[in-house]
């Protein structure tokens, strides 16, 4: 019963959030220089004051700031973000378009940056006491990764293993031109992906590697711990009910936490790998001063990642049975 | 000796270089026969949880055993593999640790922390491992136990805690039950109980404790033999009678009147002026409780108290009693809903903090964790001058200030260049209270400032602060739940039950004949002789004793 209402409360708290960087991203898009009327102008070669009126006119950006955000907020109830003049296209059917592709890369990322700093935290925490050598590797290795800037090291990994060893494939998600069917479009795709999601995910895998390996630690020297051991219970049982599952806790939080910034970082990879996501989207409108694209991209972003942080304050909830009883914070 | 169920002989752990001793334990044997009650006692440091964790195999490998074996059974433990040692540890030895608010894991249910042990040594069907955590809640006597098996740690009281605790050591009757300090984190009534419950289930059961404490009273009330530890080496060991009654050892007879209160209580200066004043306070703390209900505690229920100069007030009672709570309204570290505050005569109850700084230099505070309350970032000198600093004094005078109370205290001036982290737990508390007296206060308020610490530091302590208050003319208010400590130091007592002070007078007179129930029962629930009794008797019969 107290669940549901946390729940309802929860996704309340989240519609309004979104609202509210609905309202800002329109608000600072507005107050940034430039007018889209004359941009297009110029590019059809016309200077024209009163062809321009025309145009800010059909574009609806004559009428005062608040009608203008109203009508934009009506909109979204109906998924109409707008229309992209520049796309000659609906917004809305350009970023359905390519967010299955963006969310594709974020998710692996993310997975893989999870579980395997996951894994290698625990490694490294559990090999302190007797191989202190593969802590440190494990910890300095980690390191090593967090120093280096995802957009660097993802074009370094192109001319190592596109451009020297020809490997894998420089960019896209599929091959181009390929009719590919069954198993080898698995194959192809997964070739595609593999790099993008490797530089993407290495910077949050290092993170991760040092949060769990701490939590770890953390979790290893508690009292309830040698509880554990004194009771005789087996290795797998005290490692994963005792240590694992409570130092996850520090983790997930950190995942939703993080997210926003893991989005920002998925935009610049999808461009220096020609990704087929919102981000080379994002670019284009950026460059073009599509309002409307540029909206659409930012509150759609702005969802996922509320959206993902609801999902994490849940999952905190059901790890954690002190959060659901009100006893932390 | 042959027929010892527990034997250590000659056990030495070396502690890593650069320890203040090379050995935790140097050349440590005892025999513990079926049915009996060895308490091994000593002051923290002693080494005392070193040998019960040792005896389970508990301590990392770096301080593994150099000499000496442990047999259980006869058989050498140090001999058993993985699957022979997680046999001993959840069916042959059991144990129960200090800390009821740590020993458990948080984020399981407690029915579900009892069954693992159950499971992990052979008991493989889920209901019948049900009706066994049932049976063992019931047992430890834990009220509702089809219920209470479904909650978590959080949810109980550290009593109760401790009974699940016990429970999980129980599960399958251990011949052995190592307990090390289990009752010290818990007030005197709950103390009472769980020895009550070790007692009742050694009796039923007839299995052997090793009972690790620091308290002698407490060894008083249930120890058959006693063993005496110091930096690690067994000073005396014997049985509980000869040991108690005729020491042979200097350290133990430290111990012992460490643990005896003061001869005679001083007379209260019923006249002298009133310094620190409080009438009708209330003061009720609100928490969300499951994000949309608020429940409200009552911390104060109309509280009202007077400390006269140069006298010492106890605040006594369990924890969750509003103690503290009143400590903070008095210091005005907290605002009470209503009721009146006097520092000297000025109404301050009502005053924002800002007007209250330049008076905060009278009324000071000594806190309960000396390792907590210190700044480990600051030198002693930084933390004893920022005090007279704030309140205009040079830096120079500040500094000279420091030396003087650092003087009192009992510390030289050169711990003043040093970090807390480079001093022990009583010399910590020490500079907590040189903290307190380095602006020149009329009123020191003293939170459960000796609970941290052993009998015998403790003992060290509330000696100083009636050495500074007769020197100083200090008044102080000193909260506690160890009434062994307010019959010391006290000359009028408050006792708090639930926000409302339930009965007060002069110590003496309130111990001797306590007029409420709840005072009883604190009473009754304290370990080893009475206070009143003890207290009447020369101090050759207390010995005899």
């Amino acid at each position: 019963m107290s669940d549901l209402l946390y729940v309802l409360s929860r996704l309340l708290r989240a519609v309004a959030m979104i609202l509210g960087v609905v309202v800002l991203c329109f608000v600072l898009v507005r107050l940034a220089p430039g007018d889209p009327a004359q941009l297009m102008a110029g590019d059809a070669g016309i200077d024209d004051p009163a062809y321009i009126a025309q145009l800010r006119q059909s574009m609806g950006l004559d009428r005062p700031l608040p009608e203008q955000l109203l009508a934009y907020v009506t909109g979204i109830a109906r998924l109409d973000l707008g229309y992209s003049y520049p796309n000659r296209a609906s917004v809305w059917s350009l970023i359905s378009e390519r967010l299955p592709a963006t969310l594709l890369l974020m998710g692996s990322a993310l997975l893989l940056a999870a579980t395997v700093g996951v894994l290698l935290g625990v490694v490294a925490a559990r090999s302190r006491q007797r191989r202190r050598w593969l802590d440190g590797l494990i910890a300095q290795g980690a390191l090593l990764l967090y120093a280096i800037p995802p957009f660097w090291l993802a074009m370094v990994l192109v001319l190592v293993f596109s451009v020297q060893l020809n490997w894998l494939p420089a960019f896209g998600m599929q091959e181009v031109g390929g009719q590919l069917h069954g198993w080898a479009l698995w194959r192809d795709s997964l070739a595609h992906l593999l790099l993008p999601c490797l530089s993407l995910s290495f910077l949050y895998l290092a993170m991760y590697v040092h949060l769990a390996r701490s939590a770890m630690l953390e979790v290893m020297a508690q009292d309830h711990v040698r509880t554990a051991y004194a009771k005789g219970l087996g290795y797998w049982r005290i490692l994963l009910a005792h240590q694992l599952r409570n130092a996850l806790l520090p983790v997930v939080t950190m995942v939703g936490l993080q997210f926003g910034q893991l989005a920002s970082s998925t935009l610049l990879i999808e461009v220096v790998y020609a990704w087929p996501g919102i981000g080379r989207l994002l670019y284009d409108a950026l460059s073009q001063r599509d309002y409307a694209l540029l909206l659409g991209v930012f509150l759609v972003i702005g969802t996922v990642v509320v959206v993902m942080n609801v999902l994490v304050d849940l999952l905190c909830r059901l790890l954690d049975p002190r959060i659901q009883a009100g006893a932390l914070y | 000796m042959n027929s010892a169920l527990l034997e250590v002989e000659g056990l030495h752990i070396a502690l890593p270089p650069g320890g203040d001793r090379s050995h935790a334990l140097f050349d440590v044997s005892l025999a513990l026969q079926a049915g009996e009650t060895l308490c091994v006692v000593g002051e923290s440091g002693s080494g005392k949880s070193m040998l019960a964790n040792a005896i389970l195999r508990l301590l990392p490998p770096a301080l593994a055993p150099r000499q000496g074996r442990v047999r259980f059974r006869g058989e050498d433990i140090a001999a058993l593999d993985r699957q022979g040692l997680r046999q001993l540890r959840g069916v042959g030895i059991g144990m129960v640790f200090q800390e009821p608010m740590s020993a458990l894991n948080p984020l399981l249910r407690v029915g579900v922390q009892i069954g693992e042990t159950l499971r992990a040594h052979g008991m493989k069907r889920a209901g019948e491992r049900r009706r066994r955590v049932i049976e063992l809640l019931g047992y430890v006597g834990l009220p509702a136990p089809e219920q209470l098996r479904r909650r978590f740690p959080f949810q109980l009281s550290g009593g109760q805690r401790q009974r699940v605790a016990i429970a999980m050591a129980l599960a399958f009757s251990p011949a052995v039950l190592i307990a090390d300090e289990p009752t010290s984190a818990l007030d005197v009534t709950t103390q009472a109980q769980i020895l009550q419950l070790l007692q009742r289930i050694q009796r039923e059961t007839g299995m052997a404790m090793l009972f690790i404490t620091h308290d002698l009273a407490l060894v008083q009330t249930i120890a058959d033999r006693v063993l005496v530890l110091q930096k690690g080496q067994v000073v005396e060991q014997g049985a509980a009678q000869a040991v108690l009654g005729a020491p042979a050892q200097a350290y133990t007879r430290r111990l012992l009147a460490a643990a005896l209160p003061a001869a005679n209580p001083r007379p209260s200066p019923a006249d002298a002026q009133v310094v620190l004043g409080a009438q009708g306070l209330n003061k009720t703390y609100s928490s969300r409780h499951g994000g949309w209900r608020w429940q409200h505690t009552a911390a104060l229920v109309d509280v009202s108290m007077a400390l006269r100069h140069g006298q010492t007030v106890g605040v006594v009672g369990e924890s969750g009693s509003g103690k503290s709570t009143l400590g903070k309204a008095l210091v005005r570290l907290l605002r009470p809903d209503s009721g009146h505050i006097q520092w000297q005569g000025s109404e301050v109850a009502e005053w924002p903090q800002r007007r209250l700084r330049p008076l905060r230099r009278r009324v000071q505070m000594i806190f309960q964790d000396p390792v907590a309350s210190l700044n480990p970032r600051q030198t002693v000198a930084a933390i004893l001058m920022a005090g007279p600093v704030a309140h205009g004094a040079t830096p120079a005078q500040a500094r000279a200030r420091a030396e003087l109370v650092l003087g009192w205290v009992g510390l030289p001036a050169a711990a003043l260049e040093r970090y807390p982290q480079a001093f022990s737990g009583g010399q910590r508390q020490r500079i907590g209270i040189a903290r307190a007296l380095s602006v020149a206060p009329d009123v020191l308020i003293a939170d459960e400032c000796v609970s941290a610490l052993d009998a015998l530091v403790q003992a060290q302590i509330l000696d100083l602060l009636e050495t500074l208050q007769q020197r100083l003319g200090l008044s102080i208010v000193f909260i506690t739940h160890d009434l062994r400590a307010a019959a010391r130091l006290c000359d009028h007592l408050l006792v708090m039950q639930h926000g409302r002070v339930v009965e007060q007078g002069a110590s003496a007179a309130l111990l001797r004949h306590p007029s409420h129930a709840y005072t009883r029962t604190l009473l009754a629930s304290l370990p080893g002789p009475g206070l009143v009794e003890s207290r009447e008797l020369p101090p050759a019969q207390q010995e005899a004793r």
